[in-house]
């Protein structure tokens, strides 16, 4: 690893062609030690191709990959033991159970962290004598996490990792990524949902179209939007908008039918138009404010609505 | 070192799963003895002049050796591998330090293995319940077997390669292996065939399997059979250099 400034991951100018698409257009970033990076973009964005370029799996057209220090595509099964990969498609014999496909995996590495330890840590001990096919999709994934932990990995891939989940096990399985980052592990995700890159990551890349087109963190993306924050309420009957606009910060007033969004500066929003309601004694509901996030960035970047 | 155990794992694990399909339990373990108990139903053992004062079964239990080999090694070979790379259980191996011929090696041993399980099931059946005849030399069939079960294998890989999914490795194997079945004198004695049939029989892989296990089985040395060998020989040689070549993760 490149102790000087503990990058983990080097990309530069990366460039993936398929026979008529060019999936990955130049794509640069680091990942540094330690931190959840995730890289976010609609399908068909040239995530997984820049991941699987990443682990080895395909050879660049274009461009260089460091990954500790090894180039993936040369000393791939030297880099094999330092890594652990979450596929976005991938399977396991159905008849197998989960006891033994941990343990056949970690046969396959030179050293190994212990399958029970393993299986408490993703809160599947009990299940460790049930067949595969007997596992619902979220415990699948979980298993999958635990393959891709088996051999202690310094570097943790998860491609697509909560696709095809229900929210309540999407959440578990954020808590279960942010676990293996207080191991002190790197993980380098892909997500197509922002929630997720948002709530998630330490810095997101996204990317769109085979290029990033924005690199940093979720905050500071969406700090760099200076994007208006927006309080909603509902109104019974008139309404005199003239004291809202009159609000210090306020940018516009738009009123669809009972509902009412002011737009404005953050600070100081929400006690403004409070005070302003209570002041014209207008009777006002379901008031709420709302904040921009990583889907207002993704729209202003590429005027698309980041929806599959 | 580490990919030694990666495959004293990988046979252990894959025995218990070959163990846990039924359909190729039935047809590597069932098929061949429940054939041979059904011809001992039709025509019982007693000596037929067409087979030199053989009996029928005597002829058909070295020869029903040759279907577990062909069925494992054109049908349930091709089709599991097939299977799990369109699954994607490939993939998830390949995202690990195990080398593709590791993985091989392992499949390769529990075939084998299962094979070698399957005759032995059929010998003990015709022998102690049929008393069916056997002249031959142990080791020397041993080696038959071996030979031609190893052959079989490695042209099983070169299907699973070829096929694109595991449908077309279920249809290229059935479109091999029933001609084959029939052609290489296994269900009808090629004493029967007219010669058109035997010009085709020549060609067909597994005539030479059928012709190799009886001969043997009725006490022929290995010398007797050189055709055979060698074909059987040059079937392993070149199916494994394509499979090792053409072997595919995804």
């Amino acid at each position: 690893m490149n102790m000087q400034n503990d990058i983990v991951v080097e990309v530069r100018n990366l460039v993936k062609q398929y026979t008529d698409v060019v999936a990955v257009d130049g794509v640069s970033f680091e990942i540094r030690e330690g931190e959840i990076f995730g890289m976010v973009g609609p399908n068909g964005a040239g995530k997984t191709t820049t991941i699987e370029c990443v682990e080895g799996f395909r050879q660049p057209d274009g461009g260089s990959i460091q990954v500790l220090d090894l180039d993936p595509h040369r000393d791939g099964y030297k880099l094999q033991e330092l890594i652990g990969i979450q596929f976005q498609a991938a399977a396991l014999p159905p008849q197998i159970k989960v006891w033994e496909a941990l343990d056949l995996f970690a046969a396959f590495y030179h050293s190994s962290v212990n399958w029970r330890t393993l299986l408490d840590q993703i809160g599947l001990a009990e299940k460790s004598n049930v067949y595969l096919a007997k596992l619902s999709g979220g415990q699948k994934q979980r298993i999958f996490i635990a393959l891709a932990l088996i051999n202690d990995p310094d570097l943790v891939f998860l491609d697509e990792l909560t696709t095809g989940l229900d929210p309540q096990s999407r959440r578990a399985m954020w808590d279960l990524v942010r676990g293996i980052r207080q191991q002190g592990k790197t993980v380098f995700l892909t997500t197509h949902f922002m929630e997720e890159a948002e709530r998630l990551c330490d810095r997101v890349a996204i990317i769109d179209h085979g290029k990033i087109v924005a690199l940093d963190t979720p905050q500071n993306l969406i700090n760099s939007l200076g994007a208006e924050n927006r309080v909603v309420f509902s109104v019974n009957g008139h309404l005199d908008e003239k004291p809202l606009h009159a609000i210090p910060g306020v940018i516009r007033v738009e009123r669809i039918g009972e509902r009412v969004v002011v737009y404005g500066q953050k600070d100081g929003l929400v006690g403004g138009v409070v005070n302003t309601l209570e002041a014209g004694s207008v009777r006002f509901d379901h008031l709420r404010t709302e904040q921009p996030t990583l889907e207002d960035v993704f729209l202003a970047l590429t005027g698309r609505e980041m929806r599959n | 070192m580490g990919q030694m155990r990666a495959l004293r794992k990988l046979v252990v694990i894959q025995a218990k799963l070959y163990l846990r399909e039924p359909i190729g339990v039935f047809f590597t373990l069932l098929f061949a003895p429940l054939l041979l108990v059904l011809m001992g139903f039709i025509f019982g053992n007693d000596p037929v002049p067409m087979f030199g004062g053989r009996g029928q079964l005597d002829v058909n239990v070295p020869a029903y050796a040759a279907i577990v080999i062909g069925v494992v090694g054109l049908m349930i070979a091709p089709i599991e591998t097939t299977t799990r790379r369109e699954a994607g259980v490939l993939r998830r191996f390949r995202a690990t330090p195990l080398k593709p011929l590791t993985y091989m090696a392992g499949d390769v041993l529990v075939y084998f293995t299962m094979i070698v399980l399957g005759i032995l099931l059929l010998f003990l059946l015709g022998r102690t319940v049929y008393q069916v005849q056997f002249d031959g030399n142990m080791l020397t069939l041993m080696a038959g077997i071996s030979l031609s079960a190893a052959a079989f294998l490695a042209l099983g890989y070169v299907l699973a390669s070829l096929a694109p999914s595991a449908r077309v490795a279920t249809a290229i194997g059935n479109v091999l292996f029933i001609p084959m079945m029939i052609l290489s004198g296994i269900t009808l004695p090629l004493e029967m065939m007219p010669t058109a049939v035997l010009k085709v029989s020549r060609f067909v892989p597994l005539t030479h399997v059928v012709t190799l296990l009886r001969g043997l089985w009725f006490g022929d040395s290995l010398g007797e059979h050189m055709l055979e060998v060698a074909v059987l020989c040059g079937i392993l040689a070149v199916g494994t250099i394509i499979a090792a070549w053409s072997f595919r993760w995804e």
